[in-house]
């Protein structure tokens, strides 16, 4: 890794948190990617427009993105039922645990809170055990 | 009042996507990279939550100066402080789902405009699981009739 690899990680970053504290200072919310979805289709009826209108405007800048910028969009390598199960796997757990990358890693890690940080730590960590005894299992490079 | 605060909500779900592809989370191979620290690990993603954190730490403390939201009656940010089963287990689950195919929700969500059939199924089985939460959650909410009371009850977004 070089030095010019942390460039866009860091601008992404910088916007991702921007993003949030627009979302904290005119909603009084944490950006949530998965409390958003899920609250969509379980939470309640005052509460779906600022959801369903984050969802839009995510959806908005992905088009814009698509457009602008395509290599920024890639696949994962994982076969569809694999994708099906960590789909599951993913909807689920993120609403048991209140949160995602989003919600507990960036959000909550900022404002210190020892539940998302705990989470983040958690999920961050079984992950990278995922990844690595997909490999084994796998037999992949 | 209500127009103004979803086109807020729009508006930070736009910076947010923009944040994420330019970082590179939208590239589930550059996601699975940096969970492979035992193979061909790539760092550079730390730089995201990095990023990302920097800017809350400063601009929440800024915000949560504020008596109110600027669009909001009141802040309504989670209070439940617990580290409890759900959480961890939670955690654990995502995981497990984040590791098997580089996705988390924000960047499958954003994969959708692409019409790669690798994220629709994946977008597709997470609002699956997502539903079967909202059972699982009913179920378990009618066998605990004396469980604590819920902190959350009063809808606190997910953190």
């Amino acid at each position: 890794m070089h030095a010019a690899d942390l460039i866009r990680p860091t601008i992404g970053g910088l916007l991702v948190g921007t993003a949030a504290v627009v979302f904290l200072h005119y909603n009084g919310r944490i950006l949530g990617v998965s409390g958003m979805a899920g609250g969509l289709l379980d939470g309640p009826q005052q509460e779906r427009g600022f959801r369903a209108s984050f969802l839009a405007g995510l959806l908005v800048g992905a088009l814009a993105l698509l457009l602008a910028l395509p290599s920024s969009f890639g696949r994962s390598p994982a076969s569809l039922p694999v994708l099906a199960v960590a789909g599951l796997l993913v909807g689920f757990g993120t609403r048991l645990g209140n949160g995602c990358t989003s919600g507990h890693g960036v959000c909550g890690t900022s404002r210190l809170s020892p539940r998302s940080i705990v989470a983040t730590l958690t999920f961050i960590g079984i992950g990278m055990l995922t990844v690595f005894l997909v490999r084994k299992l796998g037999g992949g490079s | 009042m209500n127009a103004r605060s979803n086109l807020a909500a729009f508006v930070a779900g736009l910076v947010f996507v923009l944040g994420l592809g330019i970082a590179g989370m939208t590239d589930p191979n550059k996601v699975l990279a940096f969970l492979d620290v035992g193979g061909h690990f790539d760092p550079s993603l730390m730089a995201v939550m990095g990023g990302g954190v920097a800017v809350c730490l400063v601009g929440y403390r800024l915000v949560l100066r504020r008596q109110r939201p600027a669009l909001s009656h009141k802040f309504h940010l989670p209070r439940q402080t617990r580290i409890d089963a759900r959480l961890v287990i939670g955690a654990v689950l995502f995981g497990v789902g984040w590791g098997l195919s580089g996705y988390c929700p924000g960047p499958a969500l954003a994969s959708v405009v692409t019409g790669a059939p690798s994220a629709l199924v994946f977008v597709a089985a997470m609002f699956a699981g997502m539903g079967v939460f909202t059972r699982f959650q009913a179920a378990t909410a009618a066998e605990e009739p004396v469980s604590e009371p819920d902190p959350e009850l009063e809808s606190t977004p997910a953190e």
